[in-house]
């Protein structure tokens, strides 16, 4: 391993020296060295003139960041309902057997670190693994033994086949978007032509709402974006795609990357930014090569760079920063924190990005499939997008399915599209319910299948799963609760604690303890949630259990204890102990139990 | 009044200057709006959520809303004390409050606001996390287990004493106060008694040594009036005589 001095001096020269690069430094150092050494923390202090404390506060916020070193080999088992639902657990075990290491610790001779991480967006493949940042899909009882032979040998996962890590794009339907191709630059030379404004009217009126999930109109935010006066302005795209469920992003990074920074650059001409930067989840490091060999073509092309296709004062480029593992840091506030090198705080909004983002800069930061649509926009019109879609939602959603349906993968439909139809589509049958938008979107029971995808009616971000009749749809519930009290990030108290009360509460139930006095705390504690909550996380996260609770309430029923209520503290676990020691075998017998409340 | 700069909060009429937010406002009209991590001194942070009032219709902090002329602010329905009550629960299992065993009991935010909300019990299932303490400083000891994240110290530190002494590190429950010193133990820090850091803890995390017991129960803080009436510890809690370290308590 390189000399930690040295390969802190080489990203200092490559990247250069600012403390709200400090995140970017964080990941480089612990992609090298699986962790970020001490020794490391004391030189970046010294450069940066920053006390270890803040470094070590950003740190411990980011799943991706460890002070204490993961080993040769970092894995990490997606662990999305999905996942579960495919056998990631067996697997895990497996693997964690077989390997000799308890989760989340180092092996004693430093070789490995297995965990389970938030899901990683290949819920259409799954189940899934990272190893050193490299996707491993569809994994197998096959794939995990052939592994554990490689890591014993001590193979470098350079030298592993290739095949280990295929990601498929799985485009299951396409429709305007996808596939209506533009030529590299086109949309760059529409702006040139037209110039800022009519560009602009055009993004209005072709209706184009952000499909990051909120559904701000992009037309009216660039336009908002444009007028407010400052020596600089910024463009953001938000590839963070931290949904359970989503992953239509990946795709478009993947396989739209040109569009992607076409888009990003019309806006760029439009509201007078020089510089773009995409935030990439720490889950797609893997797309980072190919992003960046992307980026260098364009420059090479004209397309980024000075004088952009030969306009003079034309002058904007894009530069990638890499997540560390924090779903929050989808926030976009939280997101220009983290672009700023600090723990995924959301601000306070107002002001909101548009007028004071990135370095407190007007800022107009989009999703992925934002700015691919805008391209697309630029360069056929309003008409093409909003002769599909609905009256309040213009053109067309990627979705990404999952879960119990033959042909998962990304489909494009027209805004309106039923949940029935999509259902039909993907070859799913004997539905129980469908997660719309990920774990903070909305639970959908079958007589709700007639409802459309719109902003109007079920809005989605973009994430599709779908669980048949033999699944228990209180693991879902119990596997969303979960991810958000992981995901958190701890400045509020509603979903702060709030988040690990409903996680608690959730594990009663599926314990069997829960009485339906529980029930109602739940939703006590769900409704003080969304009322009070700092972020759209907090004010979200009590949507499964909300929702379930409402309109499946016999995954909760079946399990209750019959009693009004029961406490938390189970004293038969408490009195284990003493059982033992004891010789005694009668569990419960410090209390006389009545069946009849 | 002119209608054009006030708001009305719970049926009165308030007036409030360009750049104040609800609280601002109606802290200088004399109303009290239940608060823990807000203090007029810092930039308002928003993080405990106690202030969360309705406007018009909509849920928002009050010590981060900008006043609009005629908002109508709900402040007082018993759907909002409710939710105070859960909030102020929440933060009493997080931590580990036993306040007839805490020196502060009496002259603490927490506590006060507590009993001004009408909260009974802590209610919900206790966490019982375990929490440190740290007294490596010659004149504070620091009580991890009554800290509330409120980042009042962070603020102070860095905004007046200009120190950076305190962070806030993790994520989720997992959140907690850190410190800006060589070992991380308070001690090796550069904070002092007099810092203003000290004074504006709400609750018995930051206390002095030396000091035990100095007001009676029955005198203290809110031991008589209300927190309504009486304020924030932050604004009472200048020491008396300035404590200056002297090593032979070491
Ligand atoms: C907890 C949370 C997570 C989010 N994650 C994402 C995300 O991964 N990608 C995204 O584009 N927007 C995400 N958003 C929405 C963003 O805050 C923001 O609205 C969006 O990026 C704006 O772009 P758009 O207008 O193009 O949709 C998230 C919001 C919240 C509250
Ligand atoms: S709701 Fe509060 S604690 Fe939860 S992520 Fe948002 S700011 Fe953080
Ligand atoms: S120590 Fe006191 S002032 Fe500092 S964050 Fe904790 S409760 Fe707030």
């Amino acid at each position: 391993m390189p000399n930690i001095e040295e390969f802190i001096g080489d990203i200092f020269s490559e990247i250069g020296e600012a403390p709200d690069l400090l995140l970017q430094y964080l990941h480089a150092i612990q992609h090298e060295y699986s962790h970020v050494p001490e020794e490391a923390i004391q030189l970046l202090s010294e450069r940066l003139k920053t006390p270890p404390m803040k470094i070590n506060a950003v740190i411990d916020f980011y799943s991706f960041l460890h002070r204490t070193a993961r080993g040769e080999y970092d894995i990490r088992f997606s662990d999305n309902i999905t996942d579960r639902m495919l056998g990631n657990q067996l697997l895990f075990k497996s693997l964690c057997k077989k390997l000799g290491v308890e989760p989340d610790v180092p092996r004693a001779d430093g070789k490995v670190t297995v965990s389970l991480t938030s899901c990683t967006g290949i819920c259409d493949q799954g189940p899934a693994m990272l190893v050193n940042g490299l996707v491993v899909s569809k994994l197998t009882e096959k794939r995990i033994h052939k592994m554990v032979g490689r890591i014993e040998a001590g193979i470098p996962v350079a030298n592993w086949p290739k095949s280990l890590f295929v990601v498929k794009d799985n485009i299951r339907r396409k429709d305007k978007l996808l596939n209506d191709d533009i030529i590299k630059g086109s949309a760059i030379g529409a702006l040139a032509a037209t110039g800022g404004e009519v560009m602009l009217e055009r993004l209005e009126n072709s209706g184009l709402r952000g499909r990051g999930g909120a559904g701000f109109g992009s037309g009216l935010k660039w336009r908002l974006c444009r007028e407010t006066e400052a020596d600089k302005h910024y463009v953001v795209c938000n590839a963070d795609e931290g949904e359970p469920g989503t992953f239509k992003d990946r795709v478009l990074l993947n396989s739209y990357a040109d569009e992607l920074f076409e888009g990003m650059t019309v806006a760029a001409g439009i509201v007078g930014a020089k510089k773009g930067l995409l935030y990439l989840r720490r889950e797609y490091l893997y797309m980072r090569e190919a992003l960046e060999k992307t980026l260098q073509e364009r420059r090479e092309a004209k397309l980024l760079g000075k004088k952009i296709l030969g306009h003079k004062g034309f002058n904007f480029d894009i530069e990638i920063h890499m997540g560390a593992g924090a779903y929050i840091c989808g926030e976009e506030s939280a997101l220009i924190e983290s672009l700023e090198g600090k723990r995924g705080i959301p601000r306070d909004r107002p002001p909101f990005p548009v007028t004071c983002g990135y370095k407190n800069k007007p800022t107009a930061l989009n999703n992925v499939e934002t700015f691919v649509a805008a391209a697309k926009i630029a360069v056929f019109g309003a008409d093409w997008y909003h002769s599909v879609g609905t009256s309040q939602s213009s053109g067309t959603k990627l979705l990404s399915i999952s879960g119990d349906c033959e042909r998962p993968g990304i489909y494009e439909y027209p805004f309106g599209v039923t949940i029935r139809q999509i259902l039909v589509d993907c070859g799913a049958s004997d539905t129980q319910a469908v997660q719309v938008s990920g774990a903070a979107g909305s639970t959908i029971p079958p007589q709700e299948f007639y409802r459309k995808i719109a902003f109007e009616d079920v809005s989605s971000g973009g994430s599709f799963m779908i669980f048949n009749q033999q699944r228990d749809l209180l693991k879902m519930v119990l596997n969303f609760a979960r991810f958000f009290t992981h995901e958190s990030c701890g400045f509020c108290t509603p979903c702060r604690v709030g988040g690990r009360l409903l996680n608690d509460l959730v594990e009663k139930v599926m314990v069997g303890y829960a009485t339906r006095y529980d029930l109602k705390e739940m939703e006590r504690i769900g409704q003080v949630m969304k009322k009070t909550a700092h972020c759209g996380l907090g004010s979200t996260a009590p949507n499964p259990i909300l929702d379930t609770l409402a309109k499946f309430p016999g995954i909760y029923a079946t399990r209750l204890h019959n009693t009004s209520h029961t406490p938390a503290f189970d004293m038969t676990k408490a009195l284990d102990v003493s059982r033992l020691l004891t010789g005694r075998e009668d569990e419960g017998a410090y209390v006389e139990r009545t069946d009849e409340y | 009044m002119n209608t054009e700069n006030t708001f009305r909060l719970d049926g009165k009429d308030i007036p409030f200057k360009k750049g104040d937010t609800i609280m601002d406002a109606a802290l200088r009209a004399g109303e009290y709006i239940p608060h823990l991590c807000h203090n007029p001194e810092f930039k308002p942070h928003g993080s405990c959520r106690l202030c969360v009032v309705d406007v018009n219709g909509r849920h928002q902090a009050s010590c981060t809303l900008p006043a609009e002329a005629g908002m109508e602010v709900d402040n007082s329905s018993d759907a909002i004390r409710q939710r105070r009550e859960l909030l102020l629960q929440m933060l009493f299992v997080e931590g580990n409050h036993t306040c007839p065993a805490c020196e502060k009991s009496g002259a603490c935010q927490l506590q006060a606001v507590a009993y001004y909300i009408g909260m009974l019990s802590p209610h919900l299932t206790h966490f019982f996390p375990k929490r440190s303490i740290d007294a490596s400083h010659p004149d504070i000891v620091f009580y991890h287990n009554r800290c509330i994240l409120c980042g009042l110290c962070v603020r102070a530190s860095e905004q007046v004493d200009r120190k950076s002494v305190f962070a806030i590190s993790g994520r989720g429950i997992d959140s907690k106060l850190v410190f800006n010193s060589p070992d991380g133990k308070l001690g090796g820090s550069e904070l002092e008694f007099t810092d203003k850091a000290v004074e504006v803890c709400p609750v018995g995390a930051i206390m002095p040594k030396h000091l035990g017991y100095e007001t009676p129960v029955g005198q203290r803080l809110y031991d008589t009036k209300p927190i309504s009436v009486v304020g924030d510890v932050a604004a009472h809690s200048k020491p008396e005589k300035p404590f200056i370290s002297d090593k032979s308590h070491e």
